[in-house]
């Protein structure tokens, strides 16, 4: 238990940074109604176009931003192969997905992984800040709980307005109901393929904070990112969805679930002991459980007579 | 204000599926015009409204309204020409947004969507005043999600969205046909003020041909892909249901007219 509790910062903190990524699944999946596949290679773009301009002597704030244009460019793609060439949109972002192995290697050198030694550059966040704060050698406010927490309430802020906005409305029209929104004039594929770029750009930027925080980047970084993304949503919805309607509060809930996600492994990690070779199998079964659990839900109701019709 | 000139529409070409939706299909309405359409199923009523609208596109023939040639523009760009209301009481509003944003989103049609807000305070009120001319008690519930409204109340939403920006045409797909008689024609009398009131050039397909004959100062039925009876003003006025029949026996040569249009 004690390796639990001295484990939990850390966990709250990778939890905030795959919470972003969250929200960028959040927009496809939720939003637009697309299952976006894309996001397991353009996070470790993310990383890797990070690691690699940071090496290259850029200051954080423009590797970040390169990350993040890397993503935005990454769902572009996924954008044009469905709405340009007629291709299903999971499937679509399967193939970038794919092609982006390729494209992630090249950018690190044709290397699996790549350093980024937290010594020799500065950056936002990293565990060794963490261990540091703890210690503390450093003022509290570089945790990383804290950097990244006031990272995740900006992007939700700067998300809450875009998405009141004419153009940001007519996006979540585009989701909601195709044909109503063509109806009223609204360009249903360019809003697809810019929801597609702006969630794959929080999906880079999330990974640019990972590699940062882990030190480095590597090829399979990404793998498994879409559970984890959808896990966060549904955690957060059966957390929190009676509690909050606003849309803020919806985003500010996928950040939870994704903080809740990794605590929950952390806690099977140490106090079981798992051997970490089992997080992939202990990550599908947590996501296959809350995925059941709305179903499961309906199923006793409704035996038990207590659901009302939704009109 | 709408032409369609030879329009010629088929499904699954070449196919075992081929249907013959629209052919040499003529039509001319002058400017606030209100047309019934009738016609049995497969008749190519709904066809031509979706071409009208730009859901598909024509083989062939050209399509105008007001003077621009439509045949040839995307759906969401003829949107601003046109106001929908669909017979799926679905199809017409987002379920999962506010009555007020749905509205929102049917102010700015015909517009470009930008950074600015999505909806204002000013427009808030103005809708509140819209709803209220629908006298369903909408005007209370402008922050309620669409999806909590009944069928009769989504249609009588969708038809003030489609009109909140004046339409230089409106297209009514049997938009009534799903609802309950009583609700029905709540939302019949509803499009006669909003009409009447904005002298709308209107495009009003119904399976009912009472309706039919009770709305509208013309009346065209289609047979086979194109307009086989036009009837308009005084003529239109005395017409009865018998006479719609006999009309469609002499033009079609056929006399399945009671089967296919009465119980269709």
């Amino acid at each position: 238990m004690t390796s639990f509790l001295n484990a939990l910062p850390g966990a709250i903190s990778q939890g905030l940074i795959w919470g972003i990524m969250a929200i960028g699944v959040y927009i496809t999946y939720k939003l637009l109604d697309i299952s976006d596949l894309t996001v397991d290679g353009s996070f470790c773009t993310g990383g890797a176009v990070c690691v690699v301009l940071m090496t290259a002597g850029y200051n954080i704030w423009v590797a970040m931003l390169g990350a993040t244009l890397a993503g935005l460019l990454a769902g572009l793609v996924t954008g044009f192969f469905h709405t340009k060439c007629g291709i299903p949109a999971i499937l679509s972002g399967i193939l970038t997905q794919l092609g982006l192995w390729s494209v992630n290697l090249a950018i690190m050198d044709m290397k699996a992984n790549m350093p980024l030694n937290v010594n020799n550059y500065d950056l936002l966040i990293s565990l060794r800040y963490l261990q540091e704060v703890q210690k503390g050698t450093r003022p509290f406010y570089q945790h990383p709980v804290i950097v990244v927490g006031l990272v995740t309430v900006v992007l939700i802020a700067v998300l809450y307005w875009f998405f009141g906005t004419e153009l940001g409305s007519s996006l979540r029209a585009t989701g909601a109901n195709g044909n109503m929104a063509r109806a009223q004039g609204i360009n249903t594929s360019f809003n697809k393929v810019l929801g597609l770029a702006l969630a794959n750009g929080l999906v880079a930027l999330s990974g640019a904070l990972l590699c940062q925080y882990n030190g480095f980047a590597e090829i399979n970084m990404g793998r498994g990112a879409i559970v984890i993304g959808l896990a966060s949503i549904i955690i957060g919805e059966v957390a929190f969805g009676k509690l909050f309607r606003n849309f803020a509060l919806k985003l500010l809930a996928v950040s939870l679930g994704a903080i809740i996600y990794y605590v929950v492994i952390q806690f099977v990690i140490s106090v079981f002991k798992m051997n970490t070779n089992y997080m992939k199998l202990i990550s599908a079964l947590i996501v296959a459980l809350f995925l059941a659990i709305p179903y499961w839900k309906e199923q006793y109701f409704r035996k038990k007579g207590k659901v009302k019709g939704n009109a | 204000m709408l032409k369609l000139e030879n329009v010629w529409k088929t499904f699954n070409p070449g196919t075992i599926n081929e249907k013959v939706a629209l052919q040499r299909l003529n039509l001319e309405m002058k400017e606030g015009d209100f047309v019934t359409v009738i016609g049995g199923n497969g008749a190519g009523k709904s066809t031509m409204l979706n071409a009208i609208a730009g859901v598909f596109g024509v083989d062939s023939g050209t399509i105008t309204i007001d003077g621009v040639d439509v045949t040839n523009l995307p759906e969401y760009k003829r949107a601003k020409y046109i106001g929908r209301v669909f017979q799926d009481p679905m199809m017409g509003t987002a379920a999962t947004m506010q009555i007020e944003e749905n509205l929102a989103l049917a102010a700015r049609r015909g517009k470009s969507r930008t950074l600015r807000s999505g909806i204002t305070k000013a427009e808030r009120e103005e809708y509140i005043e819209q709803l209220k001319i629908l006298d369903l008690g909408l005007e209370n519930r402008m922050t309620a999600k669409v999806g909590l409204l009944s069928g009769g109340q989504r249609q009588a939403l969708t038809l003030l969205m489609a009109t909140l920006q004046r339409p230089k045409l409106l297209l009514l797909d049997e938009h009534t046909a799903a609802l309950d008689p009583k609700t029905a024609a709540k939302v019949l009398s509803a499009t006669q003020r909003i009409v009447e009131k904005d002298n709308l050039t209107t495009m009003m397909i119904t399976h009912n041909m009472r309706d039919a004959i009770a709305y509208g100062n013309r009346l065209i039925m289609m047979y086979e892909g194109h307009v086989i009876i036009d009837v308009s003003g005084e003529e239109k006025k005395h017409l009865t249901v018998e006479q719609l029949l006999n009309l469609f026996s002499q033009a079609s040569g056929s006399d399945e007219a009671d089967d296919k249009l009465l119980l269709s």
